[in-house]
């Protein structure tokens, strides 16, 4: 496809999940929780009405139409302003220096006074019924391969309750700050709406202060072409998808404009609704049997000249027909047949001849059936005709969820505009010259990965791993501190510790001084590499006791190690022509003699690493 | 220019355009196009106005008077029950008329009719005694004119005390309700619909007594009715804030459904006749005692010509050795004083140590397990109407539900 002839434009919305030690409106920890550690549960309306809403936000309607309960989870990590039973606090300082970091990454104007907004958000997600948020800074730009992407604002704001199932929530995650960076829809490319991604993702993760992990950052991308429409797509979750997401897109509403040019020249139009419950009485359909028997109908929708495009694949797994059951489906109805894949399921030839008759249906027509109670009937049916009709104007504008293959399905319609008022609880928040000036710009990832090259001698691997790794503050501050050699401190940081914490242990219990105390005394000799994993393992089991205890406790004193490596040496030395002769089998006699000196001083599995070592040295030497 | 206007600014090159709002810190305030607020420093700013506000024709709608619905009156005294916000300016604004608070609560209207009375717009904690005597009065002509029940929406912090006021000084056949909300009217999440819609259940039932209808719990399920003399705010912000004290609420109303579960007596609907008692004794004080508390605050009091001083004293109702002297002189000089307790729960009894021994001796009477705010609203009113030695016997006795003969209840406090 040529993406530049179809005029593509796509424009990105990032949320990403800041690393503070609170949440942004309240002082509890921003730590997501196993839902069977919940504590306590409530429950809640929320009331808005339509008026209130403004006429022309069927978004918001369709939420609020009904009234629904909605259920909370809370932990004793939350506290009684997740469960809006307490004035939120001031907002998080911290939350905020990252915000404002990250706006002048992207060469943003930041706004001289924060002001916290209150955005209504009626589906449950939010406790208060609006999520808080507040505009930090406008108009900037990244550049991505010599072009200019703008950024027209970056907002601070609460992050929402996860929905569990239905309507339950879980509050842990409401009131995690986040910030939200959107594009212009300045992207021409599935392509480059990768690298805008995977640029801001860079910038992001650079400033080492925003989460990592699963749910920590969610895409949003908007897609339109000429023609078509601005469509939102939500919850992207990988960034590899995007370019597919992308990609798919452009072809489905390019897909969509073909159809809309068939039935226009084709004079279709969108006919009548007829029950045929009748029709149907002696089915042998279970589905049409099943949905009668329970008190249901069945109604029959007239498509003039659609015949042949109901069952079209715009993409791959979804025909022009799917998107007509996802609307009818958001109404309640379980789903439709149409006449372009009868007859089938248990419908029979005969029936759907009736049905063509009774309809009084031409070659080129298609007829749309369902079977539901009638209130459910007649509402989807009402979806139905609009979603139809949209189809001969072309692309309806609307908002989609992002399938993890690629495809999209149907959401909502696009929301009006955002309804905002001041959050009167929380004072606005000048900016200070003071406070700018104290704002450091980090180095960007890529940058990092050149210098540890030059600076630390890392190989492409090595500085490519520790550039982007979250620990990447804590090695340049090890090797800065301590002689020590990089490449031993990238493989403790980004090897062992990744493979101890798949054994399971829980490494997030090591703070950064803990990992400090540890290269010291790695630099210093009190332990042999070799057995990084084991002390690492032992102390994320008690990080209360400082590193002497830990090594005291796996056997490694102060000196002993040394000791033994002195040992080792010299045992080896003394044997070179022994070990050249037998090679790798001369471990085990020697391995004996070493265990004989240093039983209970040193752990076996370490005495077995060093003796390695200097067996393979001895080899190595030819 | 003014607020409301839509504006340009320039400032250092840079252009903002957006609505005027009310500056803060000294800041220009915008509200963008895209929603949000944002503060300009004032400093080297030009403002431009583009177009001139325009206040919004506000579509006024009539009520319908629906067949076979009670007569409900509402009368508001400054508790915001429904508000509205305009999305575009970002103002909320309080709603008092029945006409409003239905748009704003549409449950409501399948309930009752409605009339509605603004009586004052008052923040709770600026109420006076006088204000009592004029919600009293009105709420008296509201019956007295057909109303089957009464809502009063009144603000939560002395909530308590207008209702203990309005439980002395009216004997009514119908039900007069106390309603609030303790989350502002203008969020989704506020307590005020379910407060509104179950306290006009209760104004419907036959509970005719005043009371006080808020939240039970945190969640949106429960709302309980309490007796106006035996209720306290006892949260800061919770929505369950009010809970009977030494009592178990009158009943609690089910979320959505309005059925009204009763837990305990209750004045039946027309077991008495409309009356009015409206006189209040202003001069009456609530003094809480404390370790090393000076006693001649009593002195204070008796300079000023107070007729009632209520105490706050410790445990049982004690106070130290050294106020029982002051005490004795208030009491010799004619003023009504009365022991309550800062422990809230439990019966006030000074027959058990010297202490209390001695402050009956000096003259206290003992408040039984009456609130310290209602003993106060109590002195006022008895002192109004009653000499002095007969207002020292009723306030021992059981009037109007203030005193409960038994100890019950708390169960909820782990009691
Ligand atoms: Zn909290």
């Amino acid at each position: 496809m040529d993406f530049k002839k179809l005029g593509l434009r796509a424009g990105l919305e990032i949320h990403q999940q800041l690393k503070t030690k609170e949440k942004l409106f309240c002082r509890c920890p921003p730590e997501m929780r196993d839902f069977e550690e919940s504590s306590y549960q409530f429950f809640r309306y929320l009331h808005a009405t339509p008026s209130e809403l403004g006429e022309v936000d069927v978004a918001a309607e369709e939420e609020v139409s009904l009234r629904r309960k909605y259920s909370y989870f809370g932990y004793d990590s939350t506290c009684l302003i997740e469960n809006d039973e307490e004035p939120p606090k001031e907002l998080d300082r911290e939350s905020l220096e990252i915000a404002l970091m990250i706006a002048k990454m992207m060469n943003m104007q930041i706004v001289d006074q924060i002001h916290v907004m209150r955005k209504i958000v009626v589906d449950g997600s939010n406790t208060t019924g609006f999520q808080r948020t507040a505009l930090i800074a406008l108009d900037g730009y990244i550049e991505v391969d010599g072009k200019k992407i703008r950024i027209p604002s970056l907002c601070l704001e609460e992050d929402a309750a996860q929905r569990i199932e239905g309507d339950n929530f879980s509050l842990d995650r409401l009131g995690i700050p986040l910030v939200e960076i959107s594009t212009a829809p300045d992207m021409e490319s599935p392509e480059e709406v990768r690298k805008v991604a995977e640029r801001i993702g860079e910038i992001l993760r650079s400033t080492g202060r925003v989460r990592r992990g699963l749910g920590t950052i969610r895409q949003d991308v908007n897609v339109s072409i000429s023609d078509g429409a601005r469509i939102e797509i939500k919850g992207v979750q990988e960034l590899e998808m995007l370019e597919e997401i992308v990609r798919l897109e452009a072809k489905r509403q390019l897909e969509l404009l073909r159809i809309r040019d068939e039935l226009r020249r084709r004079g279709a139009s969108v006919g009548d609704v007829k029950e045929v419950t009748e029709l149907f009485k002696n089915t042998k359909s279970k589905i049409l049997r099943r949905k009668v028997e329970e008190g249901g109908i069945v109604l029959a929708l007239l498509l003039r000249g659609f015949s042949g495009l109901l069952g079209r694949e715009l993409i791959p797994g979804l025909r022009f027909g799917t998107e007509i059951a996802d609307r009818m489906r958001r109404r309640g109805a379980g789903g439709c047949f149409h006449t372009d894949e009868l007859p089938g399921y248990g419908i029979t030839e005969d029936e759907v001849t009736k049905l063509r008759e009774f309809m009084n249906a031409q070659e080129n027509d298609a007829i749309l059936i369902i079977a539901e109670k009638r209130e459910i009937a007649e509402k989807a049916m009402e979806a139905a005709i609009k979603r139809c009709k949209e189809a001969l104007q072309g692309v309806p504008e609307e908002t989609r969820r992002a399938m993890e293959d690629g495809t999209t399905r149907y959401m909502r319609p696009l929301p009006g505009a955002a309804r905002m008022y001041p959050e009167t609880d929380i004072p606005p928040v000048k900016i200070t010259r003071e406070m700018l000036e104290n704002i450091k710009i980090p180095e960007l990832i890529s940058e990092a990965e050149e210098r540890f090259k030059k600076e630390y001698g890392l190989n492409e691997e090595l500085a490519r791993k520790i550039a982007r790794s979250e620990n990447r503050f804590l090695f340049e501050r090890v090797v800065k501190e301590f002689e020590i050699s990089p490449q031993l401190v990238v493989r403790v940081i980004e090897e062992i510790i990744p493979q101890i914490r798949r054994e399971g242990a829980k490494v997030e219990s090591l703070s950064e001084e803990h990992f400090m105390s540890f290269f010291k005394a790695m630099s210093e000799g009190r332990f042999a590499k070799e057995a990084s994993d084991e002390i690492l393992m032992k102390w994320c089991e008690k990080p209360e006791n400082d590193l002497t205890e830990i090594l005291e406790e796996l056997g490694i004193k102060g000196g002993t190690f040394e000791e033994l490596k002195k040992f080792v040496k010299k045992l080896v030395e003394e044997r070179k022509d022994f070990v050249k002769e037998r090679g790798e089998r001369a471990f085990s006699p020697l391995m004996g003699m070493v265990m004989k000196e240093f039983r209970g001083k040193v752990d076996g599995k370490i005495v077995s690493e060093v003796l390695k070592e200097e067996i393979r040295k001895v080899l190595e030497e030819g | 220019m003014k607020e409301g206007d839509r504006v340009i600014v320039r400032k250092e090159g840079k252009i903002y355009e957006g609505i005027l709002m009310p500056e803060r810190d000294g800041f220009i305030v915008l509200k963008l196009d895209n929603g949000y607020n944002i503060g300009i420093n004032p400093e080297g700013a030009e403002i431009e106005v583009l177009e001139e506000f325009r206040s919004q024709e506000v579509r006024k709608e009539v009520l319908e008077e629906r067949d076979g619905l009670p007569l409900i009156s509402i009368v508001s005294t400054g508790g915001t029950i429904a508000s509205k916000v305009d999305y575009r300016t970002g103002a909320v604004t309080a709603k008092f008329s029945p006409e409003e608070i239905l748009e704003l609560i549409p449950e409501m209207k399948e309930l009752a009719n409605y009339r509605g009375r603004s009586l004052f717009n008052i923040l709770s904690e600026n109420m006076r005694p006088e204000n009592w005597v004029q919600m009293a009065k009105a709420v008296y002509e509201e019956i007295k004119n057909g109303a089957y029940g009464v809502i009063i929406t009144h603000g939560t912090d002395t909530m308590g005390y207008s209702s203990a006021a309005l439980s002395f000084m009216l004997r009514t056949p119908v039900p007069v309700v106390f309603v609030g909300a303790q989350r502002s009217a203008d969020r989704p999440s506020s307590d005020n619909v379910v407060n509104a819609v179950c306290s006009t259940h209760v104004a419907k039932s036959n509970i005719a007594e005043v009371v006080v209808a808020m939240h039970h719990t945190t969640s949106d399920d429960l709302v309980a009715v309490h007796r106006g003399t035996k209720v306290r705010k006892m949260h800061m912000s919770r929505r369950d804030a009010f809970k009977s004290i030494n009592a178990t609420p009158v009943a609690l109303v089910e979320y959505p459904s309005g059925k009204i579960k009763v837990l305990g007596d209750y004045v039946k609907r027309n077991e008495r006749e409309l009356e009015i008692y409206p006189k209040l004794e202003e001069k009456c004080a609530l003094l809480k005692f404390f370790p090393g508390s000076p006693p001649e605050i009593i002195d204070f009091f008796i300079e000023r010509g107070y007729r009632g001083i209520v105490i706050e004293g410790t445990g049982l109702g004690h106070v130290s050795a050294e106020w029982i002297p002051h005490i004795k002189e208030a009491v010799e000089s004619g003023v009504l004083v009365t022991m309550t307790s800062q422990c809230l729960f439990g019966r006030v009894c000074d027959r058990v140590y010297d202490t209390g021994r001695d402050l009956l001796r000096a003259g206290v009477v003992e408040a039984e397990d009456m609130l310290p705010e209602t003993a106060l609203v109590k002195s006022m009113w008895l002192l109004a109407h009653y000499d002095l030695e007969e207002a020292k016997r009723l306030m021992k006795v059981n009037l109007v539900g203030e005193i409960n003969p038994r100890s019950t209840g708390g169960a909820e406090f782990g009691f």
